[in-house]
């Protein structure tokens, strides 16, 4: 059994997706169950690869139907995949049971597509995470590209427009990085990932490596909004179904991050002018993106469209982290990359309840929301808190493992260090906006959409989701010391270790 | 010095007792207000008692010590009661007992709303000074630091009014500022030193560790975070902004922890993390000191102006706060007694102050001195107490004030630097006669109005804290290791700061 975890991670919040509106047509509840249940056990399956990852201290192999690579298809878990596919189904776990609430009212189908979608957008993000195959991760990639337009456009009537807007720009950059797959097939001749690492060595400085890393930069940098690519994003994340805005914003961002992490570092061991200047590169896209993000959720009044800002600035948090190409840096990008899911996907379940509750957005309209919220609103005080990075929530110490990083990077590392500093004032700025509208302004009036009887001020699966992510920022932040030392430590790339 | 080292958990039961607090004084909400204050004064006097217990084995040059996990990568949460952190520790959690008392009286005589955030967040604010008194390390002290920045902002904002939300975003964008570019220093000390754990005489190494202008910003940069909190010129914009908060707040937390918590931060930075040995090469205490003085005077003259008695007491704060920066940055062993003193004899005489203007404004809602007239014949109590503190301030014999500022003078002298005596005496005129004035006013002026006869004494559990601390300031002036034998906590840390380095040719 457990020698088919890889596999089992994939398949089956993938088979659950596909019986999902069967299971809605016999009864309503029905598939929602099956796939909150499918992504409860693929999540047992990340944590189950994990531990035996770690315990052996070798990557996990999967060969599909045991052809052996570089001919066939594998999964490779290593403890930095198996980590980040645990927090993405984590995520995905939270947002599934969160989720139940906003369709209650819906029919059958739609019930059932709602949830198809969504295990299909869990399918393809752990399908992107574990993969060893470089054709795969592309598979996967679509798998959840498509999935995630099908949720974004359920979001209401905007929506539709935003998805379709995302549905241009995404395709785009799937081809970038579909053809940057076609170079790299053409010089080195082989798919496989671990393969291709050994096959990649003499060929760093040809012509065609420098491309493939311009192609890469681009799909991946669509893909994770990276400015000056992140046309597309405010608009998806703002109007995208709210019960899987946290999954979408928390995670599929993350994903391309993660495989850029796993190309630059590992494949290609960050060898190379090509990486080098690519890299750097990167790193001035952050930093642009970091300041004019921050600058734009400082100006929004809707509070998702704040949030989808501050995802611009805080994927540029992890493009810094990544391009120190040091220890600290890497520690810092893949602990925020933890982190930031945490946070970001608490602060949309926080939304989503104020607009399920009362059909408002607006933080201007937020006044004394914590008499009526309360939960709800502390947690949102802390993952607003993380965001800014003040102690002891977890985002400070990733910003400090960032810092470090930066620091130790001389003279370059310092310009990023005022880049952190100022980025994380402009978002106390807009986040401390909140808390002050949330906790001191007058009460504005609200009425409710979803009246809320007895005591609880939201649905339980609605709260229980919210509660465990707020305070599992807190966990993480206190036990962020155990995380490096234990697991990421463990998920460096050779390259920095030597 | 050998120090003895104790492993327990204590220190962490002084923190976590009034954070406990503040979650039970949550939860009882909607219950009886007594019931929640019951749980301010039990944490109040718990976390005393946990205090006290640890004193006799610290006055004896021991230390108790826990690391309760690895707070990141190679740093422990740490916490460690040295003679300098148990200094501060005594005096602010003894001062919140009276604080409390004198809270609930002045929340229950102003019918205030919101008490049950107030006093969580006051509960959570002690955690943190707390903690920023007794951490072990740059990291934990920062985590502390930071804790205390946002829970003293729902303080600040407590009103709930727009002159309160706009100093409660003033407040946070002063000490978030230093709190950043302070973080940045603490990475520069752990990346160049391979440790952010507090040395007594300064962190070994530290010296050649990187060129002289690079230590000079990073001295500044970790400076910066205290000096905001500690209201220093020309960071004291938010300090007397600050002022529209309830009274106890400006007591306890604008005297004595979050200003002191400032104060300490420069203190522990110059004496435990840089030490005077490498400050006297690079040289980069001095502007510290000179802006100190600067500060000292340019307050003095700015309190004299003011009207309302809070911002006029604010203004002597700013000032007063800076003799302990200005005595830890003189460096020699005689002022850095003076300036641990005086973290100590400010807060008892300044916390009088602010409990009188609070008495006096609960009373009579009174804010302004000119309307003070003749208040002394109805409150003699509260305005005998408001004299003999504002006499300390100045300097008087046998009120406490004089003993840390003569030793911050001995201090200036060690290093001949006398200039900073003729601060001190300039200081000590203004103080006087910007605080006068309102004991004269109250005394020896008539009620013009006449409106002050329907109001009598303050509150009793007002009048007895004030009364409680003016007593104090007398008691110590003259005995000044009454009690907890803080005096003599001073000379130890001094002693170990400087390690038997004298300036000077003393």
């Amino acid at each position: 059994m457990s020698e088919n975890f890889p596999i089992l991670i994939v398949l089956l919040p993938l088979s659950a997706a596909l019986l999902s509106p069967l299971f809605s047509y016999l009864h309503r509840d029905l598939g929602r169950w099956l796939v909150t249940l499918a992504i409860a056990c693929s999540l047992g399956c990340s944590i189950g690869c994990l531990q035996q990852t770690l315990a052996s201290g070798e990557a996990i192999h999967y060969w599909m139907g045991n052809w052996a690579p570089p001919l066939g298809i594998e999964f490779v878990i290593d403890p930095l995949n198996a980590t980040v596919a645990t927090v993405a189904n984590f995520v995905a776990l939270m947002g599934a049971i969160y989720g139940a609430p906003f369709l209650k009212k819906s029919s059958w189908l739609e019930t059932g597509g709602y949830y198809t979608l969504y295990g299909l957008l869990a399918t393809g993000l752990s399908g992107m995470i574990i993969t060893g195959d470089v054709f795969n991760l592309y598979v996967f990639l679509e798998i959840a590209s498509l999935s995630g337009y099908g949720l974004i456009a359920m979001g209401g009537q905007r929506s539709v427009l935003a998805s379709f807007r995302y549905l241009l720009i995404g395709t785009i950059g799937a081809s970038f990085y579909l053809l940057g797959v076609g170079y790299l097939y053409a010089i080195t001749g082989t798919l496989n990932m671990a393969d291709m690492a050994v096959r990649i060595v003499p060929l760093i400085d040809t012509p065609s490596f420098k491309i493939v890393v311009g192609l890469f930069i681009v799909g991946f940098g669509i893909k994770m909004a990276l400015f000056p690519l992140h046309g597309w994003q405010p608009d998806s994340y703002t109007y995208a179904h709210p019960a899987a805005a946290a999954l979408i914003a928390g995670i599929m961002g993350k994903v391309p991050i993660y495989a850029c992490i796993r190309y630059f570092y590992f494949i290609f061991a960050a060898s190379g002018a090509a990486i080098g200047m690519g890299l750097q590169i990167m790193g001035i896209m952050a930093c642009c993106g970091i300041i004019l993000g921050s600058v734009m959720a400082i100006a929004q009044k809707d509070f998702r469209r704040m949030l989808a800002y501050s995802s611009v600035a805080q994927i540029g948090y992890l493009i810094v982290g990544m391009a120190l190409g040091n220890v600290y840096g890497l520690i810092g990008a893949v602990l925020h990359l933890i982190n930031h899911a945490f946070m970001k996907g608490s602060l949309f379940l926080f939304i989503g309840g104020v607009q399920y509750r009362y059909g408002e957005v607006n933080i201007d309209k937020f006044g004394q929301l914590y008499r009526k919220m309360p939960i709800a609103c502390w947690m949102f005080v802390i993952a607003a808190l993380s965001m800014v990075g003040l102690p002891p929530t977890a985002g400070f110490f990733s910003k400090w493992y960032l810092v470090l990083g930066s620091m130790e990077a001389g003279p370059v590392g310092y310009f990023y260090i005022a880049i952190i500093i100022i980025s994380s004032l402009l978002n106390a700025i807009y986040f401390f906006r909140v808390i002050e509208k949330i906790f001191i302004n007058p009460d504005a009036g609200l009425k409710e959409v979803n009246p809320q009887k007895g005591k609880l001020e939201l649905p339980w699966q609605m709260l229980l989701p919210i509660l465990i992510m707020g305070i599992g920022i807190l966990v993480l932040g206190l036990s962020n010391a155990t995380i490096v030392s234990d697991v990421l430590q463990f998920a460096l790339p050779e390259v920095l270790i030597k | 010095m050998t120090e003895t080292v104790i492993v327990s958990i204590r220190p962490f039961l002084a923190v976590g007792i009034s954070l406990l607090a503040a979650f039970l004084i949550m939860l009882s909400d909607k219950a009886n207000p007594n019931v929640r204050e019951a749980w301010t004064l039990l944490a109040a006097f718990g976390k005393f008692a946990i205090i006290a217990s640890m004193m006799p084995f610290v006055w004896q040059g021991g230390v108790y010590e826990y690391t309760l996990f690895n707070i990141v990568e190679g740093i422990g949460f740490t916490l460690r009661t040295d003679a300098c952190g148990m200094l501060f520790a005594g005096l602010s959690s003894f001062l919140w007992i009276l604080t409390s008392f004198y809270s609930i009286g002045y929340m229950r005589g102003h019918h205030e709303k919101n008490q049950t955030g107030y006093f969580a967040a006051f509960a959570v604010c002690m955690s943190a000074a707390m903690g920023i008194a007794m951490a072990g390390n740059l990291v934990t002290l920062f985590i502390f630091f930071e804790i205390l920045t946002v829970a003293t902002y729902p303080l600040v904002a407590h009103k709930r009014n727009e002159e309160a939300t706009f100093s409660g975003r003033k407040y946070l964008i002063y000490t978030l500022t230093s709190g950043q570019l302070f973080l940045a220093g603490i990475v520069f000390i752990y990346l160049f030193t391979g440790t952010t754990e507090f040395n007594a005489g300064g962190i070994a190494g530290l010296g050649e560790a990187a060129p002289v202008w690079v230590l000079q910003i990073m001295f500044f940069m970790l400076c910066l975070g205290g000096m905001i909190k500690a209201g220093m010129m020309p960071f004291h914009g938010w300090l007397v902004s600050a002022m529209v908060a309830p009274t106890p707040v400006s007591a306890l937390l604008h005297a004595v922890a979050v200003v002191k918590a400032g104060a300490f931060v420069v203190l522990r930075i110059v004496g435990y993390v840089y030490g005077p040995q490498l400050l006297l090469e690079i040289h980069a205490a001095d502007w510290l000191a000179y802006l100190a003085a600067f500060t000292i005077v340019t307050s003095s003259l700015i309190a004299m102006k003011q009207d309302n008695l809070k911002r006029r007491l604010a203004f002597s704060t700013v000032g007063q706060l800076s003799y302990v920066v200005l005595g830890t940055c003189i460096l020699a062993p005689y002022s850095l007694v003076g300036a641990m003193f005086h973290i100590v004899a400010h807060a008892v005489m300044k916390i009088t102050l602010f409990f009188c203007a609070g008495a006096i404004y609960v009373t009579t809602h009174k804010e302004n001195i000119s309307d003070m007239k003749g208040i002394g014949k109805q409150m003699p109590f509260t305005m005998t107490a408001f004299t003999i503190a504002s006499l300390g301030i100045a300097g008087m014999p046998f009120i406490v004030g004089l003993i840390s500022k003569f030793h911050i003078a001995a201090g200036a002298l060690q290093m001949d630097e006398p200039i900073y005596v003729v601060v001190l005496i300039i200081s000590a005129l203004l103080s006087l006669s910007y605080l006068m004035p309102v004991s004269f006013n109250a005394f020896f002026k008539e009620n013009e109005k006449g409106d002050f006869q329907k109001y009598g004494e303050a509150r009793k559990d007002m009048l007895i804290p004030l009364c409680t601390t003016a007593v104090l300031a007398i008691i110590l002036g003259i005995a000044p290791n009454f009690g907890l034998n803080l005096f003599d906590l001073a000379k130890t840390a001094a002693e170990s700061i400087t390690q038997g380095m004298i300036g000077g040719g003393w």
